[in-house]
């Protein structure tokens, strides 16, 4: 569903995506690994085409989106840190949103009862905490049954009761045959829900597979030990290189 | 684009800097009428705080307007609506907003206390200068990420043509004064929106004969509706083409 295709995207002098490429299937929920800075939200902004990379090319749908943005109606996105215009109230951003998308008749507003933003409505958004506003963002995410959906640190800053609600939520569009592209720190939460790994280091994949096979391989039973065990190997193997280039 | 102009004009009357601003032009502009009776130095005073107050104003308000709507944009871009649509958008609510603003202020207590053609003179360069900056304010938003280096930058714009640019011309008018100049100044005035505004309205206002055969000839060229086509253009070209700078580096700009 997405075929992400010798990518390269360079920030002054560093080279944050350098030749990624990667497929995403639907019904698949990928699990988007890497130490920070490893390129995975500007791996996300790319598909979203709010960075625009060097060079490389990314399909969505059998499209190129190059110049497209149509294409962004199949796409819920939620933002590692969701910044909203200040003085606009709750209910006016989803109204917003809403008609930014012509009024689609039926909306997912299943998050926005389970974490009761309705009650809040009123709240301007530069009145919100943290947490709130991360609900806001999933909220905003699940909303028009985008089959499509990258989740960026979706249950960082949430609190326990609220991870659950998200998590479930995340399980059943999971379950509906969605496409789930998640990064995130918290391993646990991975482990549940997702079914593939992809491992982002400065810029390259170092690994694509299921979590199954990561498992198998390092003889582990969680995926955060296993992705330990992983990262070790490949560093063992990161300075190997390095010397045989040398001489 | 009409839904995403909407919102914007929204966020900007929430600030209420708009309205402010068409008072502080209301009051002006009628404490001018009230301190003199002859219309026509009344728009003398006006064209004064035309030339330099509403470019300063537009290309300040537009700056800041511009980073203040960062999330807005973000938002807007990870949802189904083209680059150039949200950016187009923010344009145009913007310069509507104080082109309304200007008239409105100006405009208002011309038809009360009467005026002539040279009212509207002043009121057609007030929006072209209005436009002219905002044009500029949204180049130097999106030529940096900093919102002080943007400001600085607009600011720059301001001084230049308000200040710096007059001065270099009246030094090459100095320099070459022994050879024919006034084709070549006609040339640099065109490089200079508020002086091709500040000529259109001094022309109108009959002084020009104090500026000897060169006011004759401008009186001849600019005073013909050719002049006042060839301004129009100019104005316009100073309008166009920085959005449409600004939109190419928008859309290829990382945020």
């Amino acid at each position: 569903m997405i075929s992400i295709q010798q990518l390269k995207k360079k920030f002054g002098k560093l080279w944050a995506l350098d030749g990624v490429s990667v497929e995403f299937a639907s019904g698949k929920s990928y699990a988007l690994i890497g130490p920070n800075g490893s390129g995975k939200t500007t791996l996300i902004k790319s598909v979203l085409g709010m960075v625009i990379p060097t060079s490389g090319n990314i399909v969505v749908d059998g499209e190129i989106i190059k110049h497209h943005w149509h294409y962004r109606e199949k796409i819920g996105y939620m933002p590692q840190i969701g910044r909203y215009p200040d003085n606009m109230r709750i209910g006016q951003l989803f109204d917003m949103m809403r008609n930014i998308r012509n009024n689609p008749p039926l909306v997912d507003d299943e998050l926005i009862e389970s974490f009761r933003l309705d009650r809040m409505f009123d709240k301007r958004m530069h009145t919100l905490s943290g947490g709130t506003r991360q609900k806001v963002s999933a909220a905003l995410a699940f909303l028009f049954h985008a089959p499509i959906l990258f989740l960026d640190e979706p249950t960082a800053g949430l609190d326990p009761v609220s991870v659950e609600i998200l998590k479930e939520k995340i399980l059943k569009e999971k379950e509906a045959g969605k496409l789930l592209i998640i990064t995130s720190h918290i391993m646990s939460d991975l482990d549940e829900l997702s079914t593939e790994v992809v491992y982002l280091q400065e810029g390259h994949v170092r690994y694509n597979n299921s979590v199954e096979e990561l498992k198998d391989i390092t003889s582990e039973q969680k995926l955060g030990k296993a992705m330990a065990k992983l990262i070790r190997g490949l560093e063992e193997k990161h300075v190997d290189v390095k010397i045989t280039t040398n001489e | 684009m009409v839904r995403i102009v909407k919102y914007v004009f929204y966020d900007i009357l929430r600030t209420r800097f708009i309205m402010l601003y068409t008072l502080f032009l209301l009051l002006c502009t009628v404490a001018m009428f009230q301190l003199d009776t002859d219309t026509g130095k009344v728009i003398l005073s006006l064209m004064n705080i035309v030339l330099m107050v509403v470019p300063l104003v537009s290309i300040v308000f537009s700056t800041i307007h511009f980073y203040n709507s960062y999330e807005f944009i973000e938002l807007m871009l990870s949802q189904p609506v083209n680059r150039r649509v949200i950016f187009l958008s923010e344009y145009f609510a913007v310069a509507i907003s104080l082109c309304f603003a200007f008239t409105a202020g100006v405009g208002l207590p011309m038809v009360l206390y009467g005026a002539d053609a040279s009212g509207f003179t002043l009121l057609y360069s007030g929006i072209m200068l209005t436009l002219v900056f905002v044009s500029l304010a949204f180049l130097s938003s999106v030529l940096t990420r900093d919102k002080a280096k943007a400001i600085g930058v607009a600011l720059l714009f301001w001084f230049y043509f308000s200040l710096i640019y007059d001065g270099l011309l009246m030094w090459i008018i100095y320099t070459f004064m022994d050879y024919p100049l006034e084709k070549a100044t006609l040339a640099l005035i065109s490089l200079n929106p508020v002086d091709l505004a500040r000529i259109l309205m001094l022309l109108q206002l009959d002084i020009s004969a104090l500026m000897g055969y060169t006011g004759a000839f401008y009186k001849e060229f600019f005073g013909s509706s050719r002049g006042l086509i060839f301004s129009s253009v100019v104005l316009a070209l100073w309008i166009t083409l920085p959005v449409w700078g600004a939109t190419r580096i928008f859309s290829r700009k990382d945020l």
